[in-house]
């Protein structure tokens, strides 16, 4: 009989003062008996409307039941078989937009906490198993992929599974992408990543760092090398600026610079080598997650007041909706409906305040959500020692810049076709940020898998 | 790891490191740059390309010691390694097609403007070096430039070596002999960079500048490296780090390199204590 309750088991949580001094994980995970009391809310359907909203496809009513029935083995190995990276997803995905917004469920009552118990699989797998994957036989073609974020390395993952020998180029000292940089400590444990990562490895995946591709090595010197096909996952680039005036005042970061300080270079450690702005006062641009975790780091690092200012109202917010419940929990103030203007300073470059000006929302636009337009003579200031700006990046420019005949559009990001990712160079594929712009881990994840159906479908035919 | 192949002090306060990274070394141009880490828990610093042996499979990095991560290097030795190396990073000196330049360094800023002058040279071009330093003894890489350099002008802050003064000065002087650059490069403290940009602006000369602010990923991602260029932002990283000089606005770089100034001075006495062995 599945649970009819209308409300999801809670999420165990570090109390909301507590956690804001630290930076440990926030959400403590499901118990067994969380677990299986959720997962028996699945009501299995026939057509399984949530799969079709998640973009790597996981069976997820057949993981459930596993889950109802005890058998959080059989549940891991159903969710492995279509994502490389459960205990990230089971964390970061947004599934209020994806699977858990199709759960029938959701018509009376809230839908299963999908993402609640499959991070619970995950994390039992991880705490339980040591044994890899099974070696698969080599099938003697190499593929190269340039970039170890979410997107490289679900394309490696599903490649070395077919027997293909994967080499992975990070540019960075170490493989995770935006998993080791951008995202907190305390929404996603680097242990965590550093298991998926270990676990590809023990798949045979060859993971080189420090090698940026299109500066050591152009893409054609990859297939000059030996790989038979490229795929290029090498993310976000360069951070979006408003042009409003004062943005290079001292105490203005872009998210990027301030969330790699503190997760990639760990400069929230006592003793750290790398430097990070403790600011008093400080005002987060932005609505997404970037936004959210900037926000939410900058009360870690002892911020008295922190401010997020977004132009357009709650609804809007593109931020997954337990990071905004947290981030408010935390003590985050929303300031909504609000557009800075100008960043103001004093006569030594530093900041001092942001200028805003009150926003309503008006005719929708061609994204169908509200435009919000100024509203006259609303101009105001918030005081601020420190300004972070989360308004999305431009895809990286590196590899457009450096190899011919790979052709990008107007706002920079790779030309691939929709269905396998192929770029306009032969045999090189894209898929994640390079390709969209900012987007999420799990959009990522399902360009790397499309993409690595896709290799493997062009290797093996030329092989026939 | 990077296997540290030769470590020379070129003075009391600065290193010379010839790194083991043949990948690099193949690619390596002029007025590129490298990030480095010295170890595990190591910050990241840029730092130019000062040389680079394609044979040797090596490039070479010239440091000042200004501040932790820098001593922490300075404190290796030959055979030891250091944790990262990634390059080569932004974009190459442009010296193809220039006749006769004006290569301006200034104190460590020589050991970058070094490798540009030398290639100049090899193309064929007029090369008028004029280096500048606070004091005789910090005076670095003279042999190698006069080997390069047509015309060689020392100028050294406190006069103990070459001819008191600035090297604004000098420049001053050749540009009131006559001589006619296609280009000024100046490579030195950003202050030098906006006096010798006043000076040939006044000139009609054409000014290139490398700027080496502050950085973390090096591949255009995080925004640190941003700066004002006729008006627009570009980043260093990946627009750079060369800009026309007359279009950089130095007042606002001067103030953003001190972003971190107070943490950057703590550091560094602190690891000079425990270089010293921690008393």
């Amino acid at each position: 009989m599945p649970n009819m309750s209308q409300k999801k088991n809670p999420m165990p949580v570090q109390d909301a003062k507590l956690r804001a001094t630290n930076f440990e994980e926030v959400a403590l995970g499901y118990s067994p008996e969380q677990a299986r009391d959720e997962a028996l809310r699945c009501l299995n359907c026939k057509n399984k409307p949530c799969v079709s909203g998640c973009p790597v496809a996981v069976d997820i009513p057949a993981f459930l039941a596993k889950v109802a029935a005890g058998d959080d083995e059989g549940a891991y190995d159903i969710i492995s078989a279509s994502s490389s990276l459960p205990a990230v997803c089971g964390r970061v995905c947004p599934q209020e937009n994806q699977c858990e917004k199709y759960c029938t469920r959701g018509n009376k009552g809230e839908p299963v906490a999908i993402g609640r118990v499959e991070r619970y699989v995950a994390d039992r797998h991880l705490a339980g198993s040591t044994e890899a994957e099974a070696p698969v036989t080599p099938n003697g073609h190499r593929v190269a992929i340039v970039g170890a974020g979410p997107a490289g390395l679900t394309c490696a993952g599903d490649l070395a599974r077919l027997g293909y020998a994967v080499t992975i180029f990070e540019a960075l000292h170490v493989a995770g992408g935006v998993l080791v940089y951008g995202i907190p400590e305390f929404r996603l444990p680097k242990r965590i990543v550093a298991r998926e990562i270990e676990g590809l490895k023990a798949m045979g995946v060859d993971i080189q760092t420090n090698m940026v591709i299109g500066k050591v090595l152009s893409i054609d010197e990859l297939f000059e090398e030996g790989f038979e096909a490229v795929f290029l996952g090498s993310g976000s680039g360069l951070p979006s600026f408003m042009g409003i005036p004062g943005e290079n005042l001292r105490g203005v970061f872009s998210a990027n610079e301030f969330l790699t300080r503190i997760n990639l270079m760990k400069a929230y450690q006592p003793g750290a080598a790398t430097p990070i702005y403790r600011g008093n006062k400080v005002v987060v641009v932005g609505g997404g997650n970037v936004a959210m975790d900037a926000a939410r780091c900058a009360l870690r690092l002892g911020a008295s007041e922190v401010n997020i200012v977004y132009r357009r109202s709650h609804e809007e917010l593109p931020a997954r909706a337990e990071e905004i419940e947290h981030a408010r929990e935390e003590g985050v103030v929303f300031r909504l409906l609000s557009n800075p203007v100008r960043i103001l300073g004093d006569d030594k470059h530093r900041v001092t305040g942001l200028r805003c000006v009150e926003m309503e929302l008006g005719e929708p636009d061609e994204s169908g959500r509200r435009r919000p337009v100024e509203k006259r003579d609303s101009e105001f200031t918030i005081e601020a020692d420190c300004v972070i700006m989360a308004i999305g990046t431009s895809p990286n420019p590196l590899l457009r810049t450096t190899t011919p005949g790979l052709e990008s559009n107007r706002r920079g990001g790779l030309i691939v076709e929709e269905e396998t990712g192929l770029t306009t160079k032969k045999m090189v594929y894209a898929g994640g940020d390079v390709v969209t712009g900012s987007a999420t881990v799990i959009m990522a994840m399902g360009a790397g898998k499309k993409a690595a159906a896709a290799i493997h479908k062009a290797l093996s035919e030329k092989k026939a | 790891m990077y296997r540290i192949l030769k470590k020379r002090m070129l003075n009391p306060s600065v290193v010379l490191l010839e790194i083991e990274a043949p990948a690099i070394a193949k690619k390596a141009q002029p007025g590129q740059f490298i990030i480095l880490r010295v170890n595990e828990q190591g910050e990241r610093i840029p730092l130019t390309i000062a040389d680079f042996d394609r044979q040797r499979g090596s490039v070479t990095v010239i440091a000042q010691t200004v501040g932790a991560t820098t001593e922490l290097l300075a404190a290796k030795q030959e055979g030891e390694f250091i944790a990262d190396f990634v390059g080569p990073l932004g974009v190459p000196t442009h010296t193809e097609g220039l006749k006769k330049v004006a290569v301006v360094g200034g104190g460590v800023g020589c050991a970058i403007a070094y490798p540009v002058a030398k290639k100049l040279h090899e193309l064929g071009c007029e090369v008028h070096s004029i280096v500048g330093f606070r004091s005789r003894g910090l005076v670095i890489l003279e042999e190698e430039f006069r080997a390069v350099s047509d015309v060689y002008r020392l100028v050294s802050d406190d006069g103990t070596t070459g001819v008191k003064g600035m090297v604004t000065d000098a420049l001053k002087e050749l540009l009131d002999e006559g001589h006619v650059y296609d280009e000024v490069l100046a490579i030195g403290p950003l202050i030098m960079m906006k006096f010798v940009c006043q000076l040939t602006e006044a000139y009609g000369v054409k000014t290139v500048v490398s700027m080496n602010p502050i950085m973390i990923d090096g591949t255009g991602m995080c925004g640190g490296c941003r700066l004002t260029v006729g008006g627009k932002t570009k980043f260093a990283c990946v627009d750079g780090p060369e800009f026309d000089g007359h279009q950089v606005d130095f007042d606002e770089a001067i103030d953003r390199a001190a972003t971190y100034r107070e943490f950057e001075q703590r550091a560094h006495e602190e690891t000079c204590r425990l270089l010293r062995g921690g008393e």
